[in-house]
């Protein structure tokens, strides 16, 4: 078991053709990722490293291959499109890599995931893996191992970080999710670790945050109130200067959160074990395992 | 992106939101003209407001030749008073409590002054725990409305737009109410509130804030302040951005590493930073400080920096003289280790290094990037995890040299 994709999840990828696209999308066959189709607008017909066939709508993929996922590699100013016409078409998770795009745009895309009950990872992500079964993303394939770790992110790199402890240490992971850093977007921590709470491989979790917002806070409560599994956690940014905030709105709407300092004493509250330097991320979580 | 009160008020009249009869002024000239124009008008009462991107402007204050002249917002009686004002101020630097080094002022807005009886908060933004756009309200306009929601936060109304139906009319109604406004004025004020929703809309502005909100003597709804925040990820459909930004405004290292594709923030300590992704460089820092050390800046090269980023990074870090030790954290995930590697031995031979260099490779092609650092023959010290790297770095910041 994992949670949101196996080795059974078939994929799309919209903007196969693209630089990036083309080269994560190499990587994730490699993997041995399902894809079963990419979707590049104007090359329909055609077929990408001599395989997989290339569609020029999502609507004109899904009936032939079966799909239910779909990867975004897609340009920013062009990239809120091709989420809509995934939605549109069906898909039922979709995974944005796409970085830049604009808040107003995710709203709306927002409240359409919600009334159509579809999930989504990301904007601004690296994805999402399933060690063993199946890459959705951009992550260092090697440094995962299959175990029983859920990992939940909102960063890139930091989150690397953190796997490679983990494999180090001997704690393979269920599936690792970076669900991105921008203000609005798909799944976030409480979805996440609702999931992993039901699915059986996961034994242990780890979350790491970051300042801003106030989606720790929330985790911490969903812990405190449903998580039952033991959950591990770091927020980065304890150091960061105040600043590069919105406005005084900006400040008012979190209520006061926001800050490392409050989201690692909610955590404590709440049960989880903060690691105090991201250097233990892995270790607090064996520790937890023990 | 920050804009202007002056240019925020162009956008709100582009809107139907009304706002006091004004005119910018980048000179004194433009000042004078500005200053007999608005009087004339009004019967006299002129307000001179200094333009700079940042709050506190009126409990400022504003240095000219080594003298405080006085505040960054001034209320006069007539063109003379209003020209002296400007004298005063354009040319001088105001220091707020959100800038203590203080900023040029290098424009003016001058007004006509405008009676009132009551004043408001009133500001709209997406709020991330809801995903949609939050009206935020307090009937305790024109102070420090963080303060009100810290201290009494059932002073402040939350009201939200949702994103199927978009602004409705039930959603002014209700702020009106919350303000404790009837007839004519509640009327006016929804209205404001529809403008409000276009402006975040069709200017994908991120933030619409206006402090005070007040209704005038005549009982008009009139925006006194006003703040927008364009959303800089939508840059790419708003080609006319490029005449609301001011550099001056910015920090000009921020500003060049920006052009090249570097998120930088300058901070005051001696430990440069190099790091890949925002939540490791944030990391870094913190477990610098957590080893006694303190981080002279942020800097995230990004997710697919070349070999040129990487050189820059380096000239960047370099130019802040209090730098003792610097740290190269990587965890390459799509960037390969080994074109860090030759970056960094680019750098270091280029611009001849005077100070300690941690380097710190995981990732994609790591053996490739280590034997790269080895051969160069330079002196660079390598290290295994963050905790070792953290380590050598601040040990270099501190003992390094005694």
């Amino acid at each position: 078991m994992s949670i949101l994709v196996d080795r059974d999840t078939k994929v799309i990828v919209q903007g196969i053709t693209g630089k990036y696209g083309s080269l994560h999308s190499r990587n994730m066959l490699e993997y041995g990722t399902r894809i079963v189709a990419g979707v590049a607008p104007g090359k329909g017909g055609l077929r990408f490293e001599d395989s997989v066939p290339i569609f020029n709508s999502v609507h004109e993929a899904v009936g032939p291959t079966g799909a239910d996922a779909s990867i975004i590699f897609v340009a920013a100013p062009f990239a809120t499109d091709a989420i809509a016409e995934a939605l549109d078409a069906g898909i039922g998770l979709v995974v944005v890599i796409t970085e830049g795009i604009p808040t107003n745009d995710m709203v709306k895309i927002r409240a359409d995931l919600d009334a159509r009950g579809a999930l989504m990872v990301g904007p601004n992500c690296p994805g999402v893996i399933t060690p063993g079964q199946c890459k959705l993303g951009i992550m260092p394939a090697y440094i995962h191992e299959p175990g029983p770790i859920g990992l939940i992110s909102r960063s890139g790199t930091l989150t690397y970080e953190a796997v490679f402890q983990l494999s180090a240490l001997g704690l393979g992971q269920s599936t690792c999710i970076g669900i991105g850093g921008d203000p609005v977007g798909g799944l976030d921590f409480v979805s996440c670790l609702e999931l992993f709470e039901k699915d059986p491989q996961t034994k242990g979790v780890v979350l790491i945050g970051e300042i801003g917002g106030s989606a720790e806070e929330e985790a911490a409560a969903f812990i405190k109130n449903h998580m039952t599994k033991p959950v591990a956690a770091f927020i980065s940014g304890a150091t960061a200067p105040p600043g590069k905030r919105m406005g005084h709105a900006g400040a008012i709407i979190s209520q006061g959160k926001g800050t490392a300092e409050e989201k690692i004493e909610a955590l404590r509250e709440a049960g989880a074990a903060v690691a105090v330097t991201p250097a233990l991320i892995g270790e607090t979580m064996k520790k937890e395992m023990a | 992106m920050k804009i202007h009160e002056h240019q925020a008020k162009d956008i709100f009249r582009k809107h139907g939101i009304p706002v006091p009869e004004g005119r910018s002024a980048f000179s004194l000239d433009e000042a004078e003209n500005a200053a007999r124009a608005i009087a004339g008008q009004n019967g006299g009462r002129v307000v001179v407001k200094a333009q700079i991107h940042a709050g506190g402007r009126g409990k400022g204050t504003v240095l000219l030749d080594g003298k405080e002249t006085g505040g960054g917002v001034r209320v006069v009686t007539g063109a003379d008073e209003a020209v002296s004002a400007a004298r005063q101020m354009l040319g001088g630097r105001l220091v707020t409590i959100q800038n203590k080094e203080g900023q040029i002022i290098r424009r003016l807005l001058i007004e006509q002054g405008v009676e009132f009886t009551t004043q408001f908060y009133l500001g709209l933004l997406v709020d991330r725990s809801t995903r949609r756009q939050c009206f935020i309200a307090s009937r305790e306009g024109g102070v420090e409305i963080e303060k009100v929601a810290a201290e009494r936060p059932e002073a402040i109304v939350r009201i939200h737009v949702d994103p199927i139906t978009g602004y409705m009319g039930h959603v002014g109604r209700r702020l009106a109410a919350a303000l404790g406004l009837e007839g004519a004025a509640a009327k006016q004020c929804a209205k404001l509130a529809w403008a409000m929703c276009r402006i975040i809309d069709a200017e994908d502005a991120s933030l619409v804030e206006i402090n005070p909100l007040v209704v005038t003597t005549a009982g008009d709804i009139m925006a006194l302040d006003a703040k927008i925040t364009m959303d800089d990820n939508a840059a790419f459909r708003h080609g006319d951005w490029a005449e609301l930004a001011d550099e001056h405004e910015e920090d000009p290292v921020e500003l060049e590493a920006r052009s090249v594709g570097l998120s930088f923030v300058k901070l005051d300590g001696n430990i440069g930073c190099l790091v890949n992704g925002a939540g490791l460089a944030m990391a870094t820092m913190d477990i610098i400080k957590y080893e006694g050390g303190e981080p002279a800046n942020f800097l995230d090269v990004g997710g697919t920096a070349n070999q040129e980023a990487v050189m820059r990074a380096f000239k960047i870090i370099l130019s802040d003289p209090n730098v003792k030790a610097i740290l190269v954290n990587i965890f390459g995930g799509i960037m390969s280790c080994r074109v860090i590697a030759e970056g960094v031995v680019g750098a270091t031979r280029e611009l001849g290094l005077s100070v300690p260099l941690v380097v710190r490779l995981e990732g994609n092609e790591v053996e490739e990037g280590k034997k790269i650092l080895s051969e160069s023959g330079l002196d660079i010290i390598p290290a295994t995890g963050m905790q070792e790297a953290a380590r050598k770095v601040v040990g270099a910041a501190t003992g390094g040299g005694a």
